[in-house]
C-alpha cells in the first residue's frame, strides 16, 4: 500500500515495527514503532508517559514527511 | 553409519506453546523433533534424524533480533548438527523472517548446510533467498506434506554432499545465481520452440525472466507540514466495533474507509482490530495505539498539520496477497489526490 500511495503522487511515511520488512517491501520514509501488537503505544506504561512516547514517534513521522530524501530512509524517533 | 544430527527450528505456534498470546517466548531448546518435525523423521530415514528442536517466539524474535539470534546459535551448536532447518513457515511473516534470519546465522556461524521453506511472497522470502536456500512453499500450512516432501529431499542432498540442481528441480525460491550448463538444443531452436508455443497459447518457461524490480521513487517532501492536509491509513485492521465492512482478519480481500468527522479519539468502545495473526488485546484497550487519532487532532490543535483527513482507511495486513494491498491503495489514492491530501501517514502492526 505504500508503494501505490507513493506511485500516486503522495508522500508517505511507514510506522512500523519490523522496519527491515518495510525496507524490502520498497516503504522510502521510515519511522520505527514500539511492538507489532501496539506500534504507536506502551501498555506498560501511565497513560501519560505512553501518549508521550506516542508524540515523539508522531513527530518523527512528520519530521521524515518533511525531509527531502534520496533513497529509502530509516528516520530516528528523538 | 550413524544417522546425521539435524536441529529444527520453529515457532511457538507449531511447538503447540500457544497462539498469538505467547508470540512474547523466549528461546528453548527441546531434546528430539516437535510439531512438524516428527514428519521429517520418516522422510530421513536411517540417513538423518532431528536431534533438537529450537523455538522461538515470532513476537520476541523479530523484536529482539539480534539476542534472539545469539542465544538460538548457543543453544544450536550445544547440540553439535550436522545440518539446519527452520519452518516451513509458509506466509507467515514474523515466522518467515524469524526462519531466514536464524537460518543464515547458523550458516555463517556454524559453517554447516541450512534450509527454510516459505511461501514466495512472505517477506522472510525477499530478505534471505539469497543467503539461504528457502523452498517454495503453498501459503498455508495446508502444503505442509508437499513442502516437507520438497524440504527433506533438499536436506538429504545437502547430508550427502550431492550437488544440487536448478531451482526449478529442487524446489527453491531462485537466489539470483547463474551456473553454466550444456543445453542439449542450441539457442536459435529453443528460442523458436518458445516462440511458437507462445503463438499459439501453449504454456512456455523463459530462459531469462524480467528482475522485478518494485521501486517507486520518493516524492519531494511536504513544503509546510504545517498547513497539510494528511490521512491516517492502516494495514492494523482497525475498524468499528462489529466490523461493518466484514474485513476478514487474514488474507484481506477488501479495506474500510470509516468517516472521523467529529471523532477526537479512537474510544475501545467504538473500535476494535479485526486482525489475526497478533494479539489483538492491546490495540483493543486503546485503537490510537494503531491509528493515532488522537494525536493527529493535538495536532491540529496546536497547529503542527494543517488538518486530519476525514477519513481513514484500513485493512488487515495479514497474509494478504501483494495484489490485493495495491489494489486497494491505487483506489483510495484516487480519492486522497482528488481531495488534496498532501501526505499519508501509514500504521502496521
Amino acid at each position: 500500500m505504500v508503494k501505490e500511495i507513493e506511485r500516486a503522487g503522495i508522500p508517505v511515511v511507514h510506522i512500523c515495527t519490523v522496519t527491515p520488512i518495510s525496507q524490502t517491501v520498497g516503504a522510502n520514509r521510515i519511522v520505527p514503532a514500539i511492538a507489532i501488537p501496539h506500534p504507536l503505544g506502551d501498555p506498560s506504561l501511565p497513560l501519560e508517559e505512553e501518549k508521550a512516547v506516542r508524540r515523539r514517534i508522531m513527530n518523527a513521522a512528520l519530521k521524515a514527511l518533511s525531509t527531502e530524501i534520496s533513497e529509502q530512509t530509516v528516520f530516528d524517533v528523538d | 553409519m550413524s544417522k546425521k544430527r539435524v536441529v529444527h527450528y520453529i515457532n511457538q505456534f507449531f511447538a503447540q506453546i500457544g497462539g498469538e498470546e505467547m508470540a512474547h517466548v523466549k528461546p528453548e531448546y527441546r531434546e528430539g523433533p516437535l510439531g512438524p518435525g516428527l514428519a521429517f523423521g520418516p522422510a530421513f530415514g536411517d540417513h538423518a534424524e532431528i536431534v533438537g528442536t529450537v523455538i522461538c517466539g515470532d513476537s520476541y524474535f523479530n523484536e529482539n533480533m539480534e539476542e534472539a539470534k545469539a542465544e538460538l546459535l548457543k543453544m544450536i551448536k550445544a547440540a553439535k548438527p550436522d545440518l539446519f532447518i527452520a519452518g516451513p513457515a509458509f506466509n507467515a511473516g514474523r515466522y518467515g523472517v524469524a526462519c531466514g534470519a536464524i537460518s543464515e546465522a547458523v550458516k555463517n556461524e556454524l559453517g554447516i548446510p541450512v534450509l527454510t521453506g516459505m511461501y514466495e511472497e512472505n517477506p522472510g522470502a525477499d530478505m534471505f533467498k539469497s543467503a539461504v536456500y528457502i523452498v517454495s512453499t503453498r501459503n498455508s500450512a495446508v502444503g505442509m506434506r508437499d513442502a516437507v516432501k520438497k524440504m527433506s529431499a533438499l536436506a538429504l542432498k545437502m547430508l550427502k554432499d550431492e550437488p544440487i540442481g536448478a531451482s526449478s528441480e529442487d524446489h527453491y525460491i531462485p537466489q539470483g545465481i547463474r551456473v553454466n550448463l550444456f543445453e542439449k538444443d542450441r539457442g536459435s531452436k529453443r528460442a523458436v520452440d518458445m516462440l511458437l508455443k507462445k503463438l499459439k497459447d501453449q504454456p512456455y518457461v523463459t530462459e531469462y525472466p524480467m528482475p522485478a524490480f518494485d521501486r517507486v521513487d520518493p516524492q519531494p517532501a511536504v513544503k509546510d507540514i504545517r498547513s497539510a492536509k494528511i490521512a491516517l491509513v492502516t494495514s492494523g485492521g482497525i475498524v468499528p466495533k462489529g466490523n461493518p465492512d466484514h474485513i476478514e482478519s487474514s488474507s484481506a480481500t477488501k479495506y474500510g474507509r470509516y468517516d472521523l468527522e467529529g471523532v477526537n479519539y479512537l474510544s475501545k468502545n467504538r473500535y476494535a482490530t479485526a486482525h489475526g495473526g497478533y494479539d489483538p488485546s492491546y490495540a483493543n484497550e486503546d485503537p490510537d495505539r494503531v491509528v493515532p487519532v488522537d494525536m493527529m487532532r493535538e495536532f491540529e490543535k496546536e497547529e503542527k498539520i494543517g488538518s486530519l483527513y476525514r477519513y481513514f482507511f484500513s485493512t488487515v495486513g495479514n497474509g494478504t496477497a501483494v495484489k490485493n494491498a495495491k489494489a486497494f491503495a491505487e483506489e483510495f489514492s484516487k480519492e486522497l489526490i482528488e481531495e488534496n491530501v498532501q501526505a499519508v501517514i501509514l500504521t502496521s502492526t
